[in-house]
């Protein structure tokens, strides 16, 4: 099964999705990364889904998941470089990713996390 | 069609006086006063074209009444071509069809001479077969130009509305969008993909969308607005909608729909106050 | 007309099989000439559908057409399994709804992102979801 690769900067990780997830790679990724946070105690998770062609209910789904999971870990989610057809779609598609955080690309991400206090609890989503 | 009436026409098609029947068929189209063509070297060889697919037709046993079978599909592509061409330079449908019709008094003329002294009926079948085929070919032509002139109009309609949605950008970081007219759906449509692709490319955290030029908001508008503005959120982008009348407040209040969180402006110029404050710029006026 | 329209069909037995829809249909889009947003929208909604016949229909198959209507052209897609189906449409057509199978969002957000949703299914009787965009 193919596993995303999590990479990691200090107190927080780094996972860039490229490939045309499969579900079953997606739930692999939500594990990884449970684990991983827990692992490491990170305070910051960073999502890049600029190369995310199509993202579907399952899919955001499970961004919504890791970013509450996250949170009762004790770290900030962003996701970051959603495509424009993309933002679309998901809005007709009703899906709302409520506390989900987002921002345009990596290098806003990462300051978005950087600000992010300790007992914050992620503002949710429109 | 019997096989003889088949081979007379094979045989007039392909023989000799070829050149004569393209000849008179220019002729013919001069006379007919149709709009001068582009060059007559080309509308004579898209004539000798058409000819030919359509002797290679015949003599392959196609028949005239059956237009539509694959044995005249070279025959249909010759035609789609020249009425392609004709829709784009502006031709009327009837020059374009006419330019197929003209054919017939030439091959008319060709069978009168071929049958001269045989049994009338035969002349009467073979003026028939050759009418029905060059019918054919003028409705299929008529048909393609058709449909080329709603290809043309239709892109010729998309530019236009992308002409009417242009994206600014205000500052570094701010980009605004002015709205016009009521927002029916394929120009939101547009101005939604437009400004998410600008708001991508510049990096721009803040979109101020200016409704000014948008003369009535009711619910349908309503929803258009509150989604773009939620795809530029998903994508991590913050909206202020500015250029909102007193009536439209009222009728907004009165609607009871709710705006969401989303800062709304009477003027651009408060809500460019607000976004360069918000995008972390402040101003000093030195004094002069 | 001349020209049979390209039609096909693939099957939906496996996970693995939601991508290979999600690929097809991009490519079927991208040569229609489908504007970008157009074919997101057509590959959402067919990984949805999709995912739907391979997960809670027990596998089944998507068939497409490409569709023509003077100078324009469409796709239609139907996804069809003789799983359980639905037993009351109009709840499984509302936001949100989710029954024990977790159909959740998946058929009403699709219905949005086509011009035309049609829908045939009964309790015990599988179902059928055929869509259709526009370019």
């Amino acid at each position: 099964m193919e596993r995303i690769p999590i990479l990691r900067m200090g107190k927080c990780l780094l996972v860039t999705i490229q490939v045309d997830m499969e579900d079953r790679t997606a739930l692999g990724l939500q594990d990884d990364l449970s684990s991983k946070i827990a692992a490491t105690g990170a305070t910051g998770v960073l999502i890049d889904i600029s190369a995310l062609e199509i993202v579907d209910s399952f899919i955001g789904r499970m961004l919504a998941s890791i970013s509450a999971i996250a949170r009762v870990l004790g770290a900030t989610t962003v996701v970051v470089g959603m495509q424009p057809a993309v933002a679309i779609t998901l809005v007709e598609l009703g899906l709302a990713l409520e506390g989900v955080r987002t921002a345009l690309n990596v290098e806003r991400g990462i300051a978005m996390l950087a600000s992010a206090t300790e007992d914050d609890r992620g503002q949710p989503h429109a | 069609m019997s096989q003889s009436a088949a081979d007379s026409l094979t045989q007039m098609l392909e023989s000799v006086d070829r050149d004569e029947i393209l000849r008179e068929w220019m002729e013919q189209l001069a006379e007919s006063g149709s709009k001068p063509q582009p060059s007559t070297s080309a509308a004579r060889a898209e004539a000798s074209d058409l000819l030919t697919a359509v002797t290679t037709a015949v003599r392959s046993g196609a028949e005239p009444g059956q237009f539509e079978l694959p044995m005249w599909s070279a025959t249909r592509e010759i035609l789609e071509t020249i009425s392609n061409s004709r829709a784009a330079q502006g031709a009327s449908a009837a020059e374009t069809s006419g330019f197929v019709l003209a054919l017939k008094k030439p091959l008319f003329g060709q069978a009168q001479k071929r049958l001269k002294g045989v049994e009338p009926s035969r002349l009467v079948e073979m003026i028939w077969l050759v009418s029905t085929l060059v019918d054919k070919m003028a409705q299929w032509t008529s048909t393609t130009y058709q449909r080329s002139r709603e290809a043309i109009i239709g892109r010729q309609q998309e530019e236009l509305l992308e002409l009417s949605t242009p994206v600014i950008k205000l500052w570094e970081g701010i980009l605004a969008v002015p709205m016009i007219g009521t927002l029916d759906s394929s120009r939101t449509q547009l101005v939604m993909e437009s400004l998410l692709q600008k708001i991508v490319e510049t990096g721009s955290e803040l979109a101020i969308i200016d409704i000014t030029g948008v003369p009535t908001v009711d619910t349908l508008v309503a929803q258009h607005l509150l989604k773009t503005v939620a795809a530029i959120r998903l994508m991590g982008a913050d909206c202020i909608v500015s250029g909102v009348r007193p009536q439209i407040a009222q009728t907004i209040v009165q609607l009871g729909i709710d705006l969401q969180g989303i800062v709304t402006k009477a003027t651009l110029a408060d809500a460019l106050s607000l976004a360069l404050k918000k995008v972390g710029y402040t101003f000093t006026r030195s004094k002069s | 007309m001349a020209n049979p329209t390209p039609s096909g069909s693939m099957p939906l037995r496996e996970e693995r099989d939601i991508v290979l829809s999600r690929q097809v249909v991009r490519k079927l889009t991208q040569e229609l000439n489908f504007s970008l947003v157009d074919q997101t929208k057509m590959v959402t909604a067919a990984s949805e559908l999709s995912r739907n016949t391979v997960v809670y229909g027990r596998g089944g198959e998507m068939r497409w057409e490409v569709l023509e209507n003077g100078p324009k052209k469409g796709l239609r897609l139907s996804f069809e399994d003789s799983g359980p189906g639905i037993a009351d449409v109009n709840l499984a057509l509302t936001d949100g709804w989710t029954s024990g199978s977790g159909m959740g969002m998946g058929l009403s957000g699709s219905k949005r992102l086509v011009n035309e949703f049609d829908i045939r299914t009964a309790e015990g009787a599988g179902t059928c979801v055929t869509i259709a965009r526009w370019r």
